[in-house]
């Protein structure tokens, strides 16, 4: 049994212009152990889709219309918030983009990194401050011990993002889902937590959801790729299919319009026009036909549902065996 | 060889950190410690680095929003160091600015039209019909529709504003652009077709760049020259192709390497660069880059290396570097 299965998510926002769905029946599995990368631009859906299995939408506008998020056989989108509560911190951990919106400034990381501990009562509260300094020294933070009565603020980008992972993993969870733990990062730095989670990963046998825009660091890290694009996945494959053999133009215009370091200066990147239609004027057919250079007048008008390209390959375009 | 666009030798800019009742200067912050490069015209110089490496204070200086603490800037020959605002106007015609954010750089209670418009209002340029047709055809050039210059700025997205930012900055025909990470905020998809226009754009004006980014496949992508910054001072230079194929500092090496390449089948094996960037407040002895340097040695700790040619236009400090050459 896979350690998730998201099956026809769909998640709405009630807004001042009527009923918004961020994601529209998107189906994914994550296995024990594995990594799996959604990759998708600005408002694509990947980080509500997140928020949707942590159950963290925020509240009253976002609610889960449909699907299910069945982890380890319960369904997440039907459980109550004392049940959940359980679940969230413990089972499955959380890492943020931006590391000091995720930490109180006024605790110190002591008292917040021992916080779900003693919540989920995974140690005695004499052992916690203990356990904390362990996993501070787990994640590469240098004397952990004075670091345990300090403030975020006396903390660098990197090291505040360690914290953050030192949080989300205090409880050993079977999932961790990271939600561009990177982005905020320079690249020295994101080197060295990409490593960590890497490591951490195999040394406790969790999963890790890694949601990016980069497709650098999908490459790096995952065996399992969803590309989502305007609420929907356009493909998902391991990560060999959409790299050497993306079947979506949408695939396929994101890896052309990548700078490589190998690319010839000013050479003419791959672009894909025009922009991502806006989540209240979607069109009828296939979401991604306004900038797709092989639309025709069907994918206007039909939406592609998804199709086997290989085992473990899907695709949504009509046209994908014809490109 | 034509004489050069830009030059700036040994910049220093150093702020005070004012500390006290009276607010005297306690330490001073070396965002710009001793840069010197040339940028000669219609050429890009990419210039890259880690946050807070100066590389943006860098361009704040040569378009004088700052005023530089020591050293020269010379722009077509002339020292426009401690040009005094009124002479140095003028001149900033010749020198624009993209920023990051074009939402923050774009007065959000202007529309588009009167935005393009101030430019030649500030320096006095045509009347008002001819202002109008100008700011219409800079919409084309960019790859906007006329009709935008009704609108106000929340009306488009990151790369459309990225567009109206760009039109502002080549609205006088300039001879110099600096761009300060003006894809960094935009998705994959937009950034490609801001970058083909910016090459497109200096095809076309005979613009030079000096495009500052952190993101060394992007600085590569559209540079002739790439200089890479470390704690406010420039560690190597070379043609972007010399640069990504032989980089010579450690500090290159270790950042072309930290970059994730998306080539599944290339998940290398990387060597991570240890610790943080060093407070540019106190800075370490020697080489800046030593307490974080994979071959560092006792000497590196002690003097400070100087740029040093290595082959042709290929300079890197580094005393390892300086032995073998």
């Amino acid at each position: 049994m896979a350690l998730l299965e998201v099956d026809q998510l769909i998640t709405e926002f009630a807004t001042d212009e009527g009923l918004v769905r961020a994601v529209d029946g998107v189906s994914f599995t994550v296995e024990a152990g594995a990594t799996l990368g959604i990759v998708g631009e600005s408002g694509c859906g990947k980080s509500v889709t997140a928020l949707s299995i942590m159950r963290l939408l925020p509240q009253p506008m976002g609610r889960i219309a449909g699907g299910s998020l069945r982890f380890q056989g319960t369904d997440l989108a039907r459980l109550d918030i004392p049940a959940m509560q359980k679940i969230r911190g413990r089972r499955i951990g959380m890492v943020f983009q931006e590391p000091m919106t995720a930490l109180n400034p006024v605790h110190t990381i002591g008292r917040q990194l021992t916080e779900g501990m003693l919540l989920h009562k995974v140690c005695e509260p004499a052992n916690a401050l203990r356990a904390a300094a362990d996993m501070l020294d787990r994640v590469g933070i240098p004397s952990p011990d004075l670091r345990l009565g300090e403030y975020p603020h006396q903390l660098s980008g990197g090291m505040r993002q360690r914290v953050v992972i030192a949080m989300a993993l205090a409880c050993e969870p079977d999932l961790l889902i990271a939600d561009e733990p990177t982005t905020a990062l320079d690249v020295t730095i994101q080197a060295q937590i990409l490593e960590l989670i890497a490591d951490l990963q195999k040394r406790m046998g969790m999963a890790v959801i890694m949601i990016t825009h980069d497709l650098g660091v999908i490459a790096e890290t995952c065996e399992q790729v969803v590309v989502m694009y305007a609420g929907k996945v356009a493909e998902q494959g391991s990560v060999f299919d959409i790299f050497d053999r993306p079947a979506h133009p949408y695939t396929r215009g994101l890896l052309a319009s990548i700078p490589r370091l190998e690319t010839e200066a000013k050479s003419r990147l791959g672009v894909i026009e025009g922009m991502v239609p806006g989540l209240r004027d979607l069109p009828l057919g296939c979401r991604f036909e306004n900038r797709c250079t092989f639309a025709v007048d069907r994918c206007r008008e039909q939406l592609p549902a998804p199709e086997q390209v290989a085992a473990g390959h899907a695709v949504s375009c009509l046209r994908w065996q014809e490109l | 060889m034509s004489a050069p666009l830009l030059e700036v030798s040994n910049l220093q800019m150093h702020f005070p950190v004012r500390e006290g009742l009276f607010l005297r200067a306690r330490a001073f912050n070396r965002a710009v410690d001793g840069v010197s490069f040339t940028i000669n015209p219609g050429e890009t110089l990419g210039l890259v680095g880690e946050s807070g490496c100066g590389k943006s204070t860098l361009g704040r200086c040569i378009t004088r929003l700052y005023t530089p603490t020591g050293g020269s800037i010379r722009f077509a020959g002339e020292d426009i160091t401690h040009m005094r605002p009124r002479t140095l106007r003028p001149l900033r015609q010749d020198i624009q600015m993209i920023f990051q954010d074009p939402m923050e750089s774009l007065n959000a209670r202007h529309t588009v039209g009167d935005i393009l418009e101030e430019p030649f209002i500030v320096h006095r340029i045509g009347d008002r019909v001819w202002r109008r047709k100008r700011v219409a055809e800079l919409l084309n050039i960019v790859g906007l529709p006329a009709r935008s210059a009704t609108r106000f700025p929340f009306e488009f997205s990151g790369g459309q504003r990225q567009r109206i930012g760009i039109a502002r900055a080549i609205a006088l025909n300039p001879r110099l652009v600096i761009c300060d990470e003006p894809v960094s905020a935009l998705d994959v998809s937009i950034q490609s077709q801001i970058l083909n226009l910016l090459v497109d754009l200096q095809r076309e004006f005979n613009l030079a760049y000096l495009f500052i980014a952190h993101d060394l496949a992007v600085v590569k992508h559209v540079s002739d020259r790439v200089a890479i910054m470390y704690l406010g001072k420039i560690v190597e230079t070379a043609p972007s192709e010399t640069l990504y194929r032989e980089a010579s500092h450690p500090y290159t090496q270790s950042l072309i390497s930290a970059i994730p390449v998306p080539d599944p089948h290339r998940k290398a094996q990387r060597d991570v660069l240890r610790g943080d960037v060093p407070s540019p407040i106190n800075p370490p002895t020697g080489c800046s880059f030593h307490p974080r340097c994979p071959r560092a040695e006792p000497r590196c700790s002690e003097a400070e290396p100087g740029l040093a040619p290595l082959t042709g236009n290929h300079a890197a400090a580094c005393h390892l570097l300086a032995r073998s050459g």
